[in-house]
Parts: C-alpha cells; sequence; structure tokens
C-alpha cells in the first residue's frame, strides 16, 4: 500500500443517498481476476448512456468537463452500501479518487477503502450540505484533505475536522500491510489455536 | 458480569486485545467463492505466502456458474476463467472445494449449513456481505473484503473491533401467509438500510424461536441490508436438531460436549444492549419493496408511496428517483402493479422450505401467460429434496423452469438476467438499480408472495388463497 498523508483535488458532487456498491461497480465487471482495470466500468449504469459503455450520459456529473479530473467525491448518506464487492474501491481509486466526504458510510465498504489507500470522511449532514453548496457554485472548486491534522478545507477556505479510528489512521499514514502487522503476534495465533483444540476439539 | 451472545463469542475468540490500535479475532471458518476470492490468492502467490488451515476453508462456485448446463465450455467465456482460476486455486493451496460438479454445490450461505460447516459459536466469515446468514446458528457471522479474505487465508484471524449490539424483539403470532421474509423487511422499513450500521443485531422473542433453521436464515440473511454487521439468533433445540448428523457436525460424545457449550451461547438475562427495538409480530403483513432499496417497503394492502410522504429530504429524493425508475405512480396499489418474472430462490429464499411453501401455492394452477418463472434451488442437495418430494414437477406443469442451482437472478452475474424494463417478484435481497439485469426493475417478495405473482401476472396478496 501507498502512504496517504495529504491531496487535494476537485471535488465532484453525487448528490444521492445510499450509492450501492452494484451502482459503484457492475455484477458484470467483477470477472476480473486482478485489481486493476475497474476504473473504466466505475458507476456504469449511471455514467453510460448504453449497456457498451460507449455513449456518455451527459447529465452525470462525472461527465461534466469541470468534473474529469476529479479524485474527490462529495456524496451522502449511506455510502457503499450492499455487496462487500472490494471491486468498489478498486474501481474508485482506478478511476484517481482518493478521498470520498459523506455523512456515513456502509461498514464493509469503510473497512475496504482503508486497506486501498482511500480515505472515507464522515461529516455531519449540515457540513456536507455546505460543502455542496460550495463546490455548485463555483466551478472547479477543489478540497484539501490533510490526514495527520484530521481537516477537510474547501477552496473557499472553509475548514471541517473530522474523526478516524487512530488505527485506521495510522494504516492510511504508514500505507501499512495489515498481514504482517498481524503475524507480529503469531505467537498469540499459536497460544490461541492450542487452547481451543483442549477446549472446543469439535471446532478444530 | 451479564453478557450477550455477540461478546460471548467476541471474547472466546479474542486473540489479542487492542492496545490503542485493533483487536485480533480468530476465525473458525472460512467460506470461499469465485468472485470475491482470485485477487486475495493472487496475493498469497506474490507474497509467498500459504493458506494458514486449508482445513477451515471451503470453497464453492455459486455466483457464475449456469443453472442451465452443469457444462463448463457451455458458459460464458469470463465465467469460465473464474471457475477455473478458484478450481486451480483450491488444488495449489489444498482448499476443499465443492465445485460445480459436485453433487452437494452450492449457493455459498445454503451449501455450509446443510453440510453442518455452520455450528453454533463459530466465527465465520466469507468475502460476501450475506454471511450474516449463518448468524441464524448463534454463530457470529459477516461479509468481507478481498483484502480480508487474503488476511484470513493467511493468518485464520481478522483485525477487527467490537460492534455495538442491537436486540430486536419479536413477539406475537404471525398471521398466515406471512413469514420470514416478511419479518426482516418490515425490520429493514422501519430502521431503515442504514439503522444497524456499526451494530451486531440479535433477533429474539417467541416468534422467532418459533421459526425453523431455514426461516432463521432468512432473516439473519438480509441483516446487512439494514447495515448490520452480522445478525444472530440464540442456539436452541431446532439448532441442535437441524445439526445433529450432518457431515461435518461433531459425533456421539464430541456432540454432546459441544452441545453442552452451545447451550451457554445465549445472552444472560438482564444483559443490556446498546439499543432495543419491541416489534409485534401480528400486525405485519406480507410486505412488498416499491423502490430500488430493500427499505423502500410497504405492505401488500398499502399504495406505492410518494415522495411528499418522506419528512427528510434525502429519503424524499431517494424516493422521486427511485419511483422515476421503478417506472411507478404514487398512489397505485402494489396489488396493480403488473410483473412479467417471477424469481425463486437465492441464499435468501433458496432453501426447501421456501421451495415447498412456493409449490403448495402453485399446485394445480398455471403460471400467467406474459411471466417467465425461474425456480432455483440453492444447492444440489435442495434440488435432489425437492425433486425427491415432487416439486419439481409442480412447478414444470404450473409452467415455471426448473433449473440447477446457483445464485442465478439474484445478482444476474450469469446469464439469468432480465432485460431493459422487465418487472420481477423476486425472493432475493436487494432491489436495487440494474441487480437483476441493466435497466430491471425488483420487487421483493417472500416465496409465497412470488408465486401467487406469478399465477395473477402482477404484485397480489398471498392470503387470500390460504
Amino acid at each position: 500500500m501507498e502512504p496517504f498523508t495529504k491531496h487535494t483535488g476537485i471535488a465532484a458532487p453525487l448528490d444521492r443517498a445510499n450509492i450501492d456498491t452494484d451502482a459503484i461497480i457492475p455484477k458484470q465487471f467483477l470477472r476480473l481476476i486482478k485489481r486493476t482495470g475497474f476504473g473504466k466500468h466505475l458507476f456504469h449504469e449511471l455514467r453510460y448512456l448504453d449497456y457498451e459503455g460507449t455513449k456518455d450520459n451527459p447529465d452525470f456529473v462525472l461527465n461534466k468537463p469541470e468534473y474529469k479530473n476529479s479524485t474527490v467525491l462529495l456524496a451522502r448518506d449511506n455510502f457503499g452500501c450492499g455487496s462487500s464487492r472490494e471491486h468498489a474501491p478498486w474501481a474508485l481509486y482506478d478511476y484517481g479518487f482518493r478521498v470520498i466526504i459523506a455523512p456515513s458510510f456502509a461498514d464493509i465498504f469503510y473497512n475496504n477503502c482503508i486497506k486501498n489507500d482511500i480515505l472515507l470522511v464522515r461529516l455531519k449532514e449540515e457540513e456536507i450540505n455546505s460543502i455542496f453548496n460550495e463546490i455548485n457554485a463555483i466551478v472547479g472548486s477543489t478540497i484539501n484533505a490533510d490526514l495527520e491534522s484530521q481537516t477537510i478545507t474547501t477552496s473557499g477556505q472553509n475548514t471541517f475536522s473530522f474523526d478516524i479510528h487512530p488505527f485506521a489512521k495510522d494504516c492510511l499514514l504508514k500505507g501499512l500491510d495489515h498481514i504482517g502487522w498481524t503475524l507480529q503476534f503469531n505467537d498469540k495465533i499459536n497460544a490461541y489455536e492450542e487452547k481451543i483444540k483442549k477446549e472446543q476439539p469439535w471446532v478444530t | 458480569m451479564a453478557k450477550t451472545m455477540y461478546q460471548k463469542i467476541w471474547d472466546s475468540h479474542l486473540v489479542r486485545e487492542s492496545h490503542g490500535d485493533i483487536c485480533i479475532i480468530y476465525v473458525d471458518r472460512q467460506l470461499v467463492h469465485e468472485v470475491t476470492s482470485p485477487q486475495a490468492f493472487e496475493g498469497l502467490r506474490l507474497s509467498g505466502r500459504k493458506v494458514r488451515h486449508p482445513e477451515k476453508t471451503f470453497a464453492t462456485m455459486d455466483h457464475n456458474t449456469s443453472t442451465k448446463t452443469k457444462e463448463l465450455s457451455d458458459m460464458e467465456e469470463t465465467s469460465q476463467i473464474q471457475i477455473n482460476a478458484l478450481a486451480n486455486n483450491c488444488k495449489e493451496f489444498g482448499v476443499n472445494l465443492y465445485d460445480h460438479l459436485h453433487p452437494d454445490n452450492g449457493v455459498v450461505h445454503i451449501f455450509a449449513p446443510e453440510l453442518g460447516i455452520t455450528q453454533p459459536g463459530m466465527v465465520i466469515v466469507c468475502g460476501d456481505s450475506h454471511t450474516a446468514t449463518h448468524g441464524a446458528f448463534g454463530s457470529l457471522a459477516f461479509g468481507i473484503g478481498t483484502s480480508e479474505v487474503e488476511h484470513v487465508l493467511a493468518t485464520q484471524t481478522l483485525q477487527q473491533n467490537p460492534s455495538k449490539t442491537m436486540l430486536i424483539n419479536v413477539k406475537g403470532e404471525l398471521e398466515k401467509g406471512v413469514g420470514a421474509k416478511d419479518i426482516i423487511l418490515y425490520i429493514i422499513g422501519l430502521i431503515g438500510t442504514a439503522g444497524a450500521t456499526g451494530y451486531v443485531i440479535e433477533y429474539a422473542g417467541d416468534t422467532i424461536e418459533a421459526l425453523s433453521m431455514e426461516e432463521r436464515m432468512t432473516v439473519c440473511n438480509m441483516s446487512i441490508e439494514a447495515g448490520a454487521r452480522a445478525g444472530m439468533i440464540a442456539p436452541d433445540q431446532t439448532t441442535f436438531d437441524y445439526i445433529k448428523d450432518r457431515d461435518f457436525a461433531p459425533k456421539g460424545d464430541e456432540y454432546e460436549k459441544a452441545v453442552k457449550y452451545w447451550k451457554t451461547l445465549k445472552t444472560d438475562d438482564g444483559t443490556i444492549f446498546d439499543k432495543t427495538l419491541e416489534i409485534n409480530a401480528s400486525q405485519i403483513k406480507p410486505q412488498v419493496t416499491w423502490g430500488t432499496s430493500p427499505g423502500q417497503v410497504v405492505s401488500i394492502d398499502d399504495t406505492v408511496p410518494s415522495p411528499e410522504d418522506f419528512k427528510d429530504p434525502t429519503d424524499a429524493s431517494a424516493a422521486k428517483k427511485a419511483l422515476e425508475y421503478m417506472g411507478l405512480i404514487s398512489g397505485t396499489k402494489l396489488s396493480d402493479i403488473s410483473i412479467n418474472y417471477v424469481f425463486i430462490g437465492s441464499c435468501t429464499n433458496g432453501r426447501i422450505e421456501d421451495l415447498r411453501k412456493a409449490a403448495n401455492i402453485l399446485k394445480g394452477k398455471k403460471v400467467s401467460n406474459n411471466v417467465t418463472a425461474l425456480v432455483v434451488p440453492g444447492s444440489g442437495r435442495v434440488k435432489r429434496q425437492a425433486e425427491e418430494e415432487g416439486l419439481d414437477k409442480i412447478f414444470i406443469e404450473a409452467g415455471c423452469q426448473w433449473r440447477f442451482a446457483g445464485c442465478s437472478m439474484c445478482l444476474a452475474m450469469n446469464d439469468d438476467k432480465m432485460s431493459v424494463g422487465d418487472r420481477c417478484a423476486s425472493t432475493s435481497n436487494r432491489n436495487f438499480e440494474g441487480r437483476q439485469g441493466a435497466g430491471s426493475r425488483t420487487h421483493l417478495v417472500s416465496p409465497q408472495m412470488a408465486a401467487v405473482a406469478a399465477i395473477e401476472g402482477k404484485i397480489a396478496d398471498v392470503r387470500k388463497y390460504l
């Protein structure tokens, strides 16, 4: 994993609640057996007018010229709900998104993003509303996310603080190898397995 | 100190406590399917790691497999790639595989309980959000992403911090024609699709206790649709009887010892949950979703709501978008909505009891002329059992298609899918835009309600058939 410290980019407003992982990456693209190459299928059904993905839907936010190069996504409640597919963060990352800001995220999606160098920022509903207003008013607005200080700053100089679990923060800052981290405690895993062999032999 | 069932299982699986960072918990069983695992095995290869406990890992093929043929070469080419990848990965890493040709192959959340792999008190994970199904046995079971699948393969553990706990008490008698699917849809409608985010739900109360294992699995299965990490039900005699003598169940003295332990798992009297919800079962009517999120659900007696019915502006805007996508007008009676597809199957409702309930309605009846009805058993075992009982004949004589096991049109990843504008009464779990085929429309219902819709060619009330 790449370390994540701070990021500045154009923010795209996706004004919709309950964006599910089927909407982020539909099932017909889940058949790839690699982690890359999903970006061109991101938001496929919202983004294209045809099944083949050859005709852009001009009304979809990412097809508007001012948001073509956006790397920060502003969304509504319960972003990433539904299926556990990690293809969703792979597609978001592959497209170029590094930061997603919303009032709430689905549980599994949140964990999946942390493992894929995407910073998810939870802000209060009224804060989200104010950012929507700002980026809708000024074309090309950018947002800066600073993980160390846990702040989001808009190009209009409005700053918002956000909470993040210290471990998730540390993982992103260091680009942690999760398996490597756990394996430091291999002796504890061994001890657990020895104990369970005696106490619940039917489980082993 | 009094503990919830969740806390008991959590405590007994704690390998390392958090020191301001994160806990490590032990995973007893990992279930694997072909869609969310290839990148995990590839990760192991790239880092030179092995599967720590291949004997605790069970793989099946379900999402991609055809329900029309067992011949791999007749399946779509990209499906073949994933199916072959899983076969090769299981061979290379020594993992138990129930491939598409295995007689006990099936949907991951159906084949594992059938084989007795799922047992009370276990921590069970799978790269699939409907893993909460296994919580019906009093296990802690939840869906994980592919990076976590790799983590469990390599370490047999997971990094995780504890969730909050929610008790949902369902009490009272269910009306005839109302079942497990209606209970869970009703709950999701009540608390919303993010109503349980951050929580593990325990379903309890005499209504839940009276449910069979199949019905309990339907309830727990859709916990994720309320945002919950997991859903669980305390194990009891119904659970123990279901497990006894199954392939991977403990046998003889070991079974007795296990039951003794399983009986200690239930939540202690007087334990306080972070949140509690009381539901009166007698108020639940057959449920039907009208929108594009499982929380957009009403009773069959109701009409399609209007965006103005929602106080929250986000809900109102979501309702407006959903109505547009669904091609529905506010105020329309649910029972006036025509459908041209019926899907009976999935990890929610693809078990033998579900098929029995649907067959009971369809016996001697005909599927409406303009309806394509697919009946897809959840596993090879369900299929064989149904055929032994003659259910296949009932379905076929009514005009349904009787298929091989698989996820099929629940997520339409194989070639079972609808086209733009098609509308389905479906026993599956998600009515998201495009879920059952690009531009298609889904109404989530119980197996009985799906059977009735097949006969009438529209959404209809099962209660008048009973």
